[in-house]
């Protein structure tokens, strides 16, 4: 060991390059860059404290208030939240039925994807909060075309268990969540066949050779690995649906967030002080969503190399 | 009646006709390694008999069983997915490239079939699992993903997978293909140990040393036909179709300057 360590290059031979002691390449853009920064910085600062506009004490007591409260827990979170699982859940059927070898299931998924998308997010939310108008009668739930059966049978009476009145349904925040969930639904069906055909065939394969039934093939082996590729639009989308929760002004619903504070604005003659506590709210729960999608990442992005879960970040994560 | 009966198989792949009436009848027990160049339809034909691809004509009987369709008074009906997935459950494979999940750990690899399709119980699935780990060598990297693992350990681990089974037939195609040279010699020892155990194996190999020492059949294709079969004595030994001549001499060749 003693003579391995004397024959060290850098030690004992003074005859040859030994260890680098270079002088570092200077960058002065760099500091230049963060004059520039530190002086912007402070002007924004200056103007959030002194410019009186922002009136930052009527900014938080209009978040505070319990109609705005109420708007954002029910009208942004709780909507996002149905609509993402309306979304998530019918996409991923979209795209299993888009992808199966039935043709005429793949041309219903291929239908829907295509009406849903056709429509801007504002203007389906406007229709669903008119369509009662198509059912006078209520929606029914029974055997269908039952009226013809009865009348061919030469009986009389319904066969329908239950009504409901369609004006309650396509209403408010149901409505709401019904158009945002049906839109999600068609995007969501593009991302996920994206993520089931990003897995080797390989896997199926291997998982068909092993006996599985295809729902099990497709359950337990390939949906987990095309997660991995789901996951990061699926944040977006989410955090895209968060901000569209504000269109659902169109059905019409009061009890959102924005049209809540809007409302305060209007009556204290304050409307920049409005538009602040609103992006102060959907700053605070776009970055929550972020850190859930960091989790969700880590999770799913298990088993792909040692290092993949630790290297996505948060900041990355909420992708561009 | 032999475990695996194979008579006048066709396959084509749009016009392209890769299996032309191949007959194959495989002994309980007995390892069969299939040689050809690449292209013979050698790993298709393996592919057929658990039914990742469909057969155009002829018939597979495993262990009796007509494979993918029943036969009622000739007229032959197609069987459902659950079914043919039935049929496969008795059949192991091994990939070239090795397909283990790579979101599971190694154990979990193994216990998935047998609790999702048998319907196991998890301490039976575990202990078999750990025992099969154990005689492949690996039970050291049990909850390693397969990404943490070498080829040679993830294919042994593959290998596994499939015996969690308890399979009739093990089906391997080119199983060392994909690994580094001195990564082979394992996983041939892990099946070469599985055919003294008695397991009734189809091979597609090129390694010639595995189908000489270990096959009781050596079978030699060559576009899309049966062109030579035998002990390997005689058909590695002393091929007598120049077909088979001309693929072993430029196999040796290969050896000798690579």
């Amino acid at each position: 060991m003693s003579t391995e360590t004397e024959a060290r290059p850098a030690d004992a031979a003074p005859d040859r390059p030994g260890a680098i002691n270079a002088v570092p390449v200077r960058h002065p853009g760099r500091w230049v860059a963060i004059a520039v920064i530190v002086v912007l910085v402070a002007m924004l600062v200056h103007l959030l404290v002194t410019n009186k506009a922002f009136d930052w004490s009527f900014v938080f007591e209009a978040m505070n208030q319990q109609p705005v409260i109420n708007g954002f827990l029910k009208g942004t979170l709780l909507v996002t939240v149905l609509s993402m699982v309306v979304g998530v859940g019918g996409g991923v059927v979209l795209a299993v039925m888009r992808l199966s070898d039935n043709p005429i299931l793949s041309g219903v998924s291929w239908v829907f994807t295509w009406f849903f998308r056709s429509i801007p997010r504002y203007i389906l939310l406007f229709t669903m909060g008119t369509l009662g108008i198509l059912f006078p009668q209520g929606i029914a739930f029974g055997i269908p075309f039952d009226w013809k059966i009865i009348d061919w049978l030469g009986m009389s009476g319904d066969w329908r268990f239950f009504t409901l009145d369609a004006n309650q349904v396509f209403t408010g925040l149901v409505a709401g969540v019904i158009g945002l969930g049906l839109s999600e639904a068609a995007y969501m069906a593009e991302i996920a066949r994206a993520g089931i055909m990003s897995v080797d065939p390989g896997q199926a394969e291997a998982a068909e050779a092993l006996g599985m039934s295809r729902g099990k093939v497709m359950r337990r082996v390939v949906l987990p690995q095309a997660m991995r590729v789901i996951v990061p639009p699926t944040g977006n989308e989410t955090i895209a649906m968060l901000k569209d929760t504000s269109l659902l002004l169109a059905v019409p619903v009061i009890g959102e967030l924005f049209y809540q504070l809007q409302s305060i604005g209007s009556t204290y003659y304050k409307t920049f002080p409005i538009a602040v506590a609103a992006t102060l709210y959907y700053l605070a729960a776009t970055s929550v969503l972020m850190v859930g999608q960091y989790f969700l990442e880590r999770h799913f992005g298990r088993g792909f190399g040692n290092k993949a879960p630790r290297a996505a970040r948060p900041a990355g994560a909420g992708g561009a | 009646m032999p475990l695996v009966h194979a008579v006048n198989v066709t396959k084509s792949f749009h016009h392209n006709e890769v299996l032309k009436g191949i007959d194959l009848d495989v002994d309980r027990g007995q390892v069969v390694c299939l040689l050809g160049p690449s292209g013979s339809g050698k790993t298709t034909f393996l592919r057929c008999i658990n039914q990742l691809e469909t057969i155009d004509g002829g018939r597979i009987w495993v262990d009796d069983e007509l494979m993918g369709y029943a036969d009622r008074d000739g007229k032959l009906y197609r069987l459902k997915n659950k079914e043919i997935a039935a049929q496969r459950r008795e059949i192991g494979m091994v990939f070239q490239r090795f397909n283990l999940f790579p979101h599971k750990t190694a154990l979990e690899n193994i216990v998935e079939a047998p609790r999702q399709v048998k319907g196991e119980s998890k301490k039976t699935a575990r202990e078999r699992a750990m025992k099969l780990l154990d005689r492949v060598g690996l039970a050291d990297r049990c909850n390693a993903y397969p990404a943490q693992l070498s080829g040679g350990q993830q294919q042994r681990v593959a290998i596994a997978r499939a015996l969690a089974m308890q399979p009739k037939l093990m089906l391997f195609d080119e199983p060392t293909s994909a690994l580094d040279p001195e990564l082979v010699g394992e996983v041939l020892a892990v099946m070469r140990e599985l055919a003294l155990d008695g397991m009734t194996m189809i091979v597609v190999t090129h390694e010639m040393s595995f189908a000489r020492d270990v096959a009781d059949t050596v079978v030699f294709m060559d576009g899309g036909v049966v062109v030579e079969a035998g002990p390997p004595k005689d058909v590695i030994g002393n091929p007598q179709h120049s077909r088979t001549q001309a693929f072993l001499s430029r196999l040796r060749s290969e050896h000798e300057h690579p």
